[in-house]
């Protein structure tokens, strides 16, 4: 039974989120037409419409890009899967402790100054063309390959420090436990930090992913025909730039997935924890 | 490890710890002996979480040794983690494993440190567990458990591998009141089975009705050691003398 109090303390609260949700309906409606009146009354308006929103054209020109995205889709996959497994490996080497890993925990720092401060698109001219330019037997020059080769460097080690950052806040009252247990260093950071370290980065780990979605064009600078490239080509051939709007809202519909996934996988991470 | 029949269980000889500028153990010196339980007493930061945690070999000495059954296992050549296994650690603060169930926070050492396989792990787990009063939680996972309980839950893997020697860390500090019983009953119980025990602790009341012996510490070093009656009823020292004042004023002696 509630009591009278109760029931017009909830019948205030009713009518307070009406209320708000009144308000924001209007303010949605009124900024949305604000936006749309002024720019449709821009005066270049016209013929921005023409060449970056016309309908003919996009739909035209929708199976080439998708064929393109296709590509962009795949090489997207394998990357993330290397990228993963090659990030976590330096992580795991910046972590050791002890003057004999000194090499590798050196080789492991200077990997990641080196590809998180190269900006990729010079990544990709360096292995994209520089490696084939090398005539060395053995060297793939496929564009899709190399500029494959160039995401996963540069993105491991922006991924490495994410899994770094998630080792190292980890308690050290579980490290004790855990050695206190009789595990040695390797069964610990396998069984005890991993598991919860990988759990809190997931949200990070996930913006990563998106960010390496649309990256993933950047391999059209090497001649790849990917989405990007395909827009161009269709763009080139029918002197309209609506092509290029195709294309990123592929990207753009291609990453809402992800950022929903990371929104439910944070809700029920915090369902977890809040027991 | 060889075990002779006169060697103490855990013998802690000349051991020093700084942190920095801080000398936290100065030279001390203890036996425990098997099935005796030796409880360390003393004000917080007079070491005896430290000579715990060195005795555990979770922290480098700077001076001293730690033998187990005789053996040096302080000696930077023998494998640590293999010493580790003949003791078991409960901390203050539980420390579970929080991404694993109840029975997989048990059953952990005992399988990949141990080689136990699953089936007899689990088994011995659950016994252990409902032994504890824990049984129907064996699979809800530790943050769903009260202080008390997570407490108990950490004794339990503690007791898994079956180690010589059961190190307790002012293991109900951090309870509240009503749930110190639980763990304390617990203890009570594995002293009476023979365990040998080393632990920390601010319950004087339980020191007196459990201890084999009490140490004192003070300012890193061992002031003074003997029966409960004799070092909480009739200390020797001044500073034993006025750490128990302190604690009888509180009302908690």
């Amino acid at each position: 039974m509630t009591s009278d109090l109760q029931r017009e303390r909830l019948a205030y609260k009713r009518s307070r989120s009406r209320r708000s949700t009144a308000v924001a309906l209007v303010s949605t409606v009124v900024f949305a037409a604000a936006v749309w009146f002024s720019v449709t009354r821009a005066p270049g308006w016209p013929r921005v419409r023409l060449s970056f929103f016309n309908l003919s054209t996009a739909w035209r020109t929708l199976p080439a890009v998708l064929d393109g995205l296709w590509l962009n889709l795949r090489v997207l996959v394998v990357a993330e899967v290397l990228i993963l497994v090659l990030a976590l490996g330096i992580a795991g080497l910046r972590t050791l402790r002890g003057p004999v890993w000194f090499p590798l925990r050196a080789l492991a720092t200077g990997y990641v100054d080196l590809f998180r401060g190269l900006p990729l698109i010079i990544c990709l001219y360096l292995v994209g063309f520089g490696l084939p330019g090398l005539r060395l037997s053995g060297i793939p020059n496929d564009p899709v390959l190399l500029g494959g080769i160039a995401l996963v460097l540069v993105y491991s080690a922006f991924v490495a420090e994410v899994f770094r950052a998630g080792i190292e806040s980890i308690h050290p009252s579980q490290l004790a436990a855990a050695r206190s247990l009789g595990l040695d260093h390797r069964k610990t950071m396998r069984l005890v930090v991993l598991p919860q370290a990988v759990r809190r980065v997931l949200p990070a780990l996930l913006n990563d992913f998106v960010a390496l979605q649309k990256d993933c064009g950047l391999i059209s600078v090497l001649g790849a025909v990917d989405a990007v490239r395909a827009a161009q080509i269709e763009s080139a051939g029918s002197y309209n730039f609506t092509p290029y709007v195709v294309a990123g809202l592929l990207f753009v519909l291609l990453a809402v997935p992800s950022g929903r996934l990371a929104d439910w996988m944070s809700r029920r991470a915090a369902r977890r924890q809040g027991a | 490890m060889s075990t002779s029949a006169t060697d103490p269980v855990l013998a802690v000889r000349g051991l020093v710890k700084r942190y920095g500028q801080a000398t936290v153990l100065d030279g001390v010196d203890l036996d425990v002996h098997e099935h005796e339980v030796v409880v360390l007493i003393g004000s917080s930061g007079s070491g005896k979480s430290t000579l715990l945690r060195c005795a555990n070999l979770l922290e480098e000495l700077d001076d001293g040794q730690v033998l187990l059954d005789g053996v040096d296992v302080s000696d930077p050549r023998v494998d640590a983690d293999r010493a580790r296994r003949a003791m078991g650690i409960v901390f203050q603060a539980f420390n579970l494993f929080p991404h694993m169930s109840v029975l997989d926070n048990v059953t952990l050492a005992p399988r990949v440190v141990h080689g136990v396989p699953r089936g007899t792990a689990d088994d011995r787990a659950r016994d252990l567990l409902s032994r504890v009063g824990l049984a129907d939680k064996a699979d809800s996972y530790p943050d769903r458990l009260s202080g008390g309980q997570q407490q108990r839950v950490a004794i339990a893997r503690a007791l898994a591998y079956d180690p010589r020697l059961l190190l307790f860390d002012e293991i109900t500090s951090a309870l509240d009141p009503e749930l110190v019983g639980e763990v304390l009953a617990l203890v009570r119980e594995l002293a009476g089975q023979g365990r040998t025990i080393l632990m920390a602790t601010h319950e004087m009341g339980f020191a007196k009705q459990v201890a084999d012996r009490v140490c004192f510490l003070d300012g890193g070093k061992l002031v003074e050691s003997g029966p409960p009656e004799q070092v909480l009823g009739d200390p020797t020292h001044e500073r034993t003398r006025r750490f128990l004042r302190r604690i009888i004023d509180a009302g908690r002696l």
